[in-house]
């Protein structure tokens, strides 16, 4: 055994990568609860992966065969039914991990120096995973993924100058048609997925590159033994960390499987009830309403009246409302990254963003009313003050002073 | 040739020029690759134009057909329909159709080339959903003050019997009157401007 793990390490650094990835990766001692979600939301990949290369051996992307193909899998595929709900309720589940992900980089300041790069990759992977949940949506070939596709794309058309030639670039047609789903499907199942992987390795790479940050949101790596080199607060990735997001997986696979078996349509926030539905160009669903995990960004859409006949201004608060992420750790002027040495201005600020996300988030989902739309334009204001007094309310908080070791709280 | 010196500036020129000629080529390359997205022959072929047979539509009723995949429709207006759609410009967002969202011929208050027949694409200009016939007057859940037009289920844009967007819509334009043109009396052609 010993010979043909020698004869490997002289060709291929196995060993040398185990111990820099796993066994002798240090990550501080005192991971919490949001700790979790990194781990689990590669398990969710894994599982979309699997399960999508196992509905394609099925589907069909063609404008006349798609939604049948679909049922087909649903009753006549041993199983069919079974992947297919893994994949809808894996979709959800992605989004439901990467959120909580994210809220965490917000509460412990993960984003901060030197973990600019780790935290771009992190909103490109979300960007990109909102592409793949929207090309995949149209897959089934259901009113709602049809008008779905339709409402989105004429986003594009509202850009002015080349907005209409862009949108017809997009669908390959003047409407949302058979050229249309066949792209999307090679979107959805080849092109976007290798980014992400690229991605993701990105965002590993470079979080092993500058090593985890931690709920203390302090540098471990400034106390080290004199002896070993080793973070004195850290410890080996595995066992001990391995071992706890195990602890995750088993807890995350009970509540997946029970909302796979019992509620995969989630009263009609995973799967639209319009959905059931066949596409039909010339018939219109009564309420369009997006995939819960978009309805936040529709909502801001809705939000911003049309300037000068021009829709434009509401798509291009949408694109800002996401990219915004981007800039966040050049926005954050704090001497501290941890919420638990930060103000109370931090803290209320963080508390209305998230209110307003939420609660934006329930807006999308309903018909839109006068009255709602003005509670509306006032989240989507509360959304981008978050962003932009950042600077400020981060740099006039009053903060605690930050310990030099990692607390067991 | 027996100095052996590094022109550092002849390679970062070589390195400059090559890159540039690389820049170029890929541009090239990536032409088929873009323009492959766009819509192939057979599309193109299907976004010919219609012709609708007007003789078979009767006054205040509506026909859908289909152009370039889109629904239009041919109404044909009763005179109290045309009558109702000069009563209600301060209620429109752009009564005398200023932005062209039609061609020239049909800038007018009926927005066609003959007053009875008009001729739409049915997509909302909001987010392009299909709004609803509702040519009846004042029915109980548009209000009393609705003169006939469409409405659109999505979210809630209004449009008169011209097709004009109601104030307050979030649709911001009128429908798109597409060009067409008479072939007879009773032919209309649509997809192709009139001479």
């Amino acid at each position: 055994m010993q010979k043909i793990l020698t004869w490997v390490d002289e060709r291929f650094p196995l060993t040398a990568t185990y111990k820099a990835h796993l066994a002798e990766y240090f990550a501080p001692k005192n991971f919490n609860f949001w700790y979790y979600f990194g781990s689990l939301a590669l398990l969710v990949l894994v599982i979309q992966i699997v399960s999508g290369i196992f509905l394609t051996m099925n589907y069909k992307p063609d404008a006349n065969l798609a939604f049948a193909s679909v049922e087909y899998i649903m009753r006549d595929v041993p199983y069919g039914w079974l992947i297919r709900y893994v994949h809808s309720t894996g979709a959800s589940a992605f989004f439901v991990v990467v959120y909580l992900h994210m809220f965490r980089g917000l509460l412990y300041g993960s984003y901060r120096k030197p973990r600019e790069l780790i935290w771009v990759f992190g909103v490109l992977i979300y960007l990109v995973l909102m592409g793949e949940a929207f090309f995949g949506y149209l897959l089934p070939w259901g009113q709602m993924s049809f008008w779905g596709a339709q409402v989105i794309v004429n986003l594009f058309a509202a850009v002015p100058i080349i907005g209409e030639d862009l949108s017809i670039w997009i669908r390959g047609d003047y409407v949302i048609s058979d050229a249309t789903l066949n792209r999307f499907f090679a979107f959805h199942v080849i092109a976007l997925p290798l980014v992400l992987i690229g991605l993701i390795a990105a965002h590993l790479v470079a979080l092993h590159e500058v090593g985890s940050n931690n709920p203390d949101g302090i540098d471990i790596k400034k106390h080290k033994d004199p002896v070993t080199h080793r973070p004195l607060d850290g410890i080996p990735f595995h066992p001990y960390y391995t071992v706890k997001d195990i602890l995750g997986v088993v807890v995350f696979l009970i509540v997946f499987s029970a909302i796979v078996f019992f509620a995969p349509e989630m009263g009609g926030y995973f799967l639209e009830y319009n959905n059931f539905i066949p596409a039909d160009p010339l018939k219109t669903p009564e309420h369009i309403a997006p995939v819960w995990y978009f309805t936040p960004y529709y909502a801001i859409l809705r939000a911003i009246p049309p300037v000068l006949g021009s829709q434009f201004p509401g798509v291009a608060a949408m694109g800002v409302a996401v990219l915004i992420f981007l800039a966040l750790p050049w926005l954050d002027r704090s001497p501290v990254r941890s919420i638990r040495y930060r103000g109370p201005k931090f803290k209320i600020a963080l508390t209305l963003f998230v209110i307003s996300f939420i609660w934006l988030g329930v807006l999308g989902v309903l018909p839109s009313t006068p009255a709602r739309t003005v509670i509306a334009q006032v989240l989507t204001v509360v959304y981008f003050a978050f962003f932009f007094l950042m600077p400020w309310y981060t740099k006039n908080d009053t903060t605690k002073p930050v310990p030099e070791r990692v607390t067991d709280k | 040739m027996s100095e052996m010196t590094v022109d550092n500036s002849k390679r970062r020129f070589l390195v400059a020029m090559s890159s540039a000629v690389g820049g170029v080529a890929a541009l090239g390359a990536a032409i088929p690759f873009v323009g492959s997205m766009m819509p192939s022959a057979r599309a193109l072929a299907a976004g010919a134009p219609v012709e609708v047979d007007l003789s078979k539509i009767e006054p205040g009723m509506k026909l859908d057909v289909e152009w370039r995949g889109k629904p239009v429709w041919v109404v044909r207006r009763t005179p109290e329909m045309l009558g109702l759609l000069a009563k209600h410009d301060d209620r429109l967002t752009d009564p005398a159709s200023e932005v062209p969202q039609q061609p020239d011929y049909c800038k007018n208050p009926n927005r066609s080339i003959k007053p009875e027949i008009f001729v739409v694409v049915g997509i909302c200009t909001h987010l392009g959903c299909a709004p609803t016939f509702r040519k009846e007057v004042g029915p109980a859940d548009l209000g009393a003050d609705w003169p006939g037009g469409w409405f659109c289920p999505c979210h809630g844009s209004r449009f008169d019997l011209a097709a004009r967007v109601f104030n307050g819509s979030p649709a911001p334009t009128n429908l798109v009157v597409p060009p067409h043109k008479y072939l007879s009396d009773s032919m209309v052609l649509i997809g192709e401007d009139q001479a």
